[in-house]
């Protein structure tokens, strides 16, 4: 056997081709929309009911109410209790998650495929007629009460909220989607109910199903288990769309500090309202991040981390929502390098639109990595039902995974650098920062974004 | 169920492991090194850790990041440490594999000539934030520190955590990492396995063309483990948190011996899910708990087997001791009900049919086949590890829990908001832990 010629890296043969799943449709009777995808798989079926609306669909003095009920929908259904859904759940292995987002809720689960029609009409149950009984609501809310808590002695939360509420500000994304101690003192159980009749309709809900069966099968299945669900035509209508709201123009303040004495590290945000997943620009933006911090090698975490050892890592990225979703950059650092730490994540946001644009080589890295490894997102059932379910969320087309990398592929350097003008705004970033006052010292104030201003977290 | 695979040995003992699955167009390179933290020295803990960070910095023939022509090819790649061992992985697109073979072995062969003082340097700043952001900074986030110093004696591998002591960390020096790389970073203490879109054939003369020129290094000393505790101890630690936490912690089997998997699965009958005894009791009628958690940890050397329960605003720990305590000589007396057992047993069944979704990663199938290959020197060992939870049965299950859970010493750690002892065990001691 020849020996490896160690002077050069070998360079890598062309990419193997995968042929993406294929999406099978259905719309039922009640408005359903069933999406299912025959994937070749072990053993394993995973099924998603997406709800249209999420925590942006509270009210302004209700955040939490969507999360609270998603919380009580697995506590028992038409004669079973919440013990005895749980039961139901273990004994299929079954793996349930019921998730709300800002724009929708997902009720999802994973089983092995023998439990794939009980699945079914299970999420089926605890969806469309959950319980909501006194006694568990009050459980429930007490649960989630000393959950609130703890997340007082969490960094990220505390740097997350404060975040969310200095950028968005009255806007709906503004509210912690898991509630306030004050809201959720303040929800009723009627309340929970009313959400509940008003929200979960089959009427532009979709139901997702990936497993190893074909597609007939499944969609057949789906029927049977949903095809009953009736809409409920005497409620008012559901906000479900309300993060589409216009977001405010400037943040509440450009530097917000949020006093944690002793904090052993300082938890930095920065960035500012950028865009919705709408964007016509969205793969450029995919690079643009990529470069910038949506990778290991990117520029902030060579910097920050490689370079001058201040983080155990840092990241950015554009949370792409139906209305305007944030830039964000997102870190922990050591107390007293918050400052330097500041200073250099600013500079990099700066330069990139500018001094230092995205070159040749940084565009081909990010298309690169991208593209090649586009196809382990397609590996187990989950991963492929979770994301059908967002292509139904953001209304994409069902040729979308075969049209990402050809797309992704097209993006000029003028088209990065362009989108690095157009959706990071030095002018309107915000930073935020969770630490110890004491320790950061006062040069915070020399950062060019005035002096901090406390902020304190909605909890 | 199993995964199918084939096993060979290089000149230089290295196991190199290739299981088949053409599913994606990508290979799983998967390497473990059998060292952790449990092979460092008092003094100098936290090496292990810091070490694999290193392996990410260059190598004499690609003296820069080793990050970026895997990422450029479409990789992903990352690498963990704990107390028994070290591993490494990438995945990536098949026409790459070559590439990442490179790297790896590499790192193996020729790590040394690259090592530089600024990279040590800033790999232990690096690893020092790490510290402060998942510990100290981290409600609660101290308290395995004090667990493992109170379960095991200072002269036990197990006594420290891996990530280390700060003071440690900040001894170290290059001269250690060169001695640690000699002693643990060569073919015959490694274990390599490559999963997914590769034919066997091919998959085994590639890690020979690339990792049999690397000389077989010497066989690494012999870990001993001193005697763990013999009396019970309960301890106290104040935290930046706002409901008090207990803990309650035994030794129990080191992995795969006689009663690991009676006790994995006592755990799951005591607290996990709502109809498991400790939450069903604590949370859901008594609401005295706000959470409650409880697994077997089984390692190389021994298992720690422990109880977590977070009080409801208002209790003491005091009252969740009893029931805990309670729970457990229940079990040992009468066993689970045939009900609890089998729910348990489903649950595990499917967890092993999940974890073959995936080739490669933390967890997937090249990284449990390098498990079972390291530890137990087969690995074709998935089959007869779902035999052992197959084979509890009620019976089983009790004896293993009153083997080891009752009147066996633990510790018992109270961590309570500052201020706040008053909610702790009473004659707890209280202990510093940076």
């Amino acid at each position: 056997m020849s020996r490896v010629d160690r002077s050069r890296l070998p360079i890598p043969g062309p990419a193997g081709a995968f042929v993406f799943p294929r999406i099978e449709r259905l719309r039922l009777s009640n408005g359903l929309e069933v999406r299912v995808i025959s994937h070749r798989s072990v053993p394993v079926a995973s099924m998603v009911l997406l709800v249209p609306g999420g925590s942006a669909s509270d009210d302004t003095d209700r955040p939490g109410l969507v999360s609270l009920l998603a919380d009580l929908l697995d506590e028992g259904s038409r004669g079973m209790s919440a013990l005895d859904v749980s039961d139901r759940i273990a004994r299929m292995g079954g793996d349930l998650d019921v998730d709300v987002n800002h724009d929708s809720t997902i009720v999802g689960l994973t089983t092995l495929d023998r439990f794939l029609e009980p699945g079914l009409s299970l999420v089926h149950e605890i969806s469309t007629a959950p319980n909501l009984t006194d006694a568990d609501f009050a459980r429930v809310r007490q649960l989630r009460l000393e959950r609130l808590r703890q997340l007082r002695d969490h960094p990220g939360a505390l740097a997350d909220r404060s975040f969310a509420k200095v950028v968005y500000q009255t806007h709906p994304y503004a509210q912690p989607g898991y509630g306030t101690a004050e809201s959720l003192s303040a929800i009723t159980v009627g309340e929970v109910r009313t959400c509940h009749a008003r929200m979960f309709q089959p009427d532009g809900a979709t139901l997702v199903l990936a497993a190893d069966r074909p597609a007939s099968q499944l969609l057949a299945a789906a029927e049977a288990a949903f095809g009953g669900w009736a809409n409920d035509r005497t409620v008012t209508p559901f906000p479900r769309d309300r993060g589409r709201l216009d977001p405010p123009r400037v943040p509440a303040t450009r530097l917000g500090l949020v006093s944690r004495p002793g904090s052993a590290q300082s938890e930095l945000r920065i960035g500012h309202v950028a865009a919705s997943r709408s964007t016509p620009d969205y793969h450029a933006i995919i690079l643009l991040n990529a470069v910038l911090g949506g990778q290991f090698v990117s520029r902030l975490n060579m910097n920050l981390r490689e370079d001058k050892g201040y983080t155990y890592g840092v990241r950015t990225g554009f949370d792409l929502r139906r209305g305007m979703g944030p830039f964000v950059l997102q870190t922990s650092v050591g107390s007293d390098v918050t400052v330097p730490a500041l200073r250099e994540s600013l500079r990099e946001l700066t330069e990139i639109r500018g001094e230092r644009p995205v070159t040749a080589d940084e565009l081909a890295l990010a298309q690169s990595s991208v593209a090649l490894g586009y196809p382990r997102g397609f590996e187990t059932v989950q991963q492929v039902a979770r994301s059908m379910a967002q292509l139904a969320l953001h209304e994409l087309p069902d040729s979308y995974f075969e049209d990402f990398v050809p797309k992704l592929l097209a993006v000029t350097l003028d088209e990065v650098n362009g989108a690095a003008k157009r959706y990071l705004d030095p002018e309107r970033m915000t930073a935020v920062v969770v630490g110890d006052p004491a320790t950061i010292g006062d040069a915070i104030g020399d950062l060019g974004l005035g002096a901090p201003v406390p902020v304190i977290p909605p909890i | 169920m199993q995964i199918p695979y084939t096993k060979k040995t290089l000149g230089n003992g290295l196991d190199v492991i290739v299981h088949e699955d053409h599913q994606l167009p990508m290979v799983a390179v998967n390497l473990w090194y059998h060292v952790g933290s449990k092979n460092e020295r008092p003094g100098r803990t936290g090496f292990a850790h810091l070490f694999e960070h290193l392996m990410f910095e260059g190598s004499k023939h690609h003296d820069s990041g080793y990050f970026e022509p895997l990422q450029r090819a479409g990789g992903l790649l990352n690498g963990s440490t704990n107390t028994d061992r070290t591993n490494y992985w990438e995945v990536v697109p098949t026409g790459a594999l070559e590439l990442a073979l490179f790297m790896e072995s590499d790192r193996m062969g020729f790590l040394l000539p690259a090592l530089t003082e600024d990279k040590f340097t800033n790999q232990r700043d690096v690893v020092l934030n790490e510290r402060r952001q998942n510990y100290e900074n981290r409600p609660y986030g101290l308290a395995g520190v004090a667990l493992a110093a109170a379960l095991f004696p200072p002269d036990h591998p197990y006594h420290w955590i891996t990530i280390g002591d700060p003071d440690d960390l900040r001894a170290a020096s290059l001269d250690d990492v060169r001695t640690f790389f000699e002693t643990y970073y060569h073919p015959g203490n490694a274990s390599l396995t490559l999963a997914g879109n590769i034919e066997t054939a091919r998959a085994l003369d590639l890690a020979e063309r690339y990792f049999g020129e690397i000389p077989r290094g010497p066989a690494p000393p012999p870990v001993t483990a001193g005697i763990p505790i013999t009396a019970e101890r309960s301890l106290l630690l104040e935290d930046r948190v706002e409901l008090p936490r207990l803990y309650l912690s035994w030794h129990s089997p080191a992995m795969f011996h006689v009663g690991d998997a009676d006790l994995d699965l006592g755990a799951d009958v005591l607290a996990h899910g709502k109809t498991s005894r400790l939450y069903k009791r604590l949370v859901y009628d008594r609401r005295v708990a706000a959470d409650v958690s409880a697994y077997q940890h089984s390692r190389e050397l021994s298992g720690v087997f422990q109880v977590a329960c977070t009080a409801a605003a208002g209790v003491s720990l005091p009252v969740l001791e009893e029931a805990i305590t309670e729970a457990i000589h229940e079990m040992a007396a009468s066993g689970p009900t045939a009900d609890e057992l089998e729910r348990a047993q489903a649950q595990t069944e499917a967890q092993f049919v999940y974890r073959l979704q995936t080739v490669g990663g933390f967890g997937g199938k090249s990284d449990q086949l390098n498990a079972y290959n390291v530890f137990n020197g087969n690995p074709g060992f998935f089959d007869d590890d779902l035999a052992r939870y197959r084979s509890v049965t009620p019976a089983s299950m009790a004896a293993a829990i009153g083997r080891w859970l009752v009147g066996q010493p633990r510790v018992a750690l109270s961590l309570v908001p500052r201020g706040q002892q008053q909610l702790a065990l009473a004659g707890s001691t209280e202990v510093a832990v940076s």
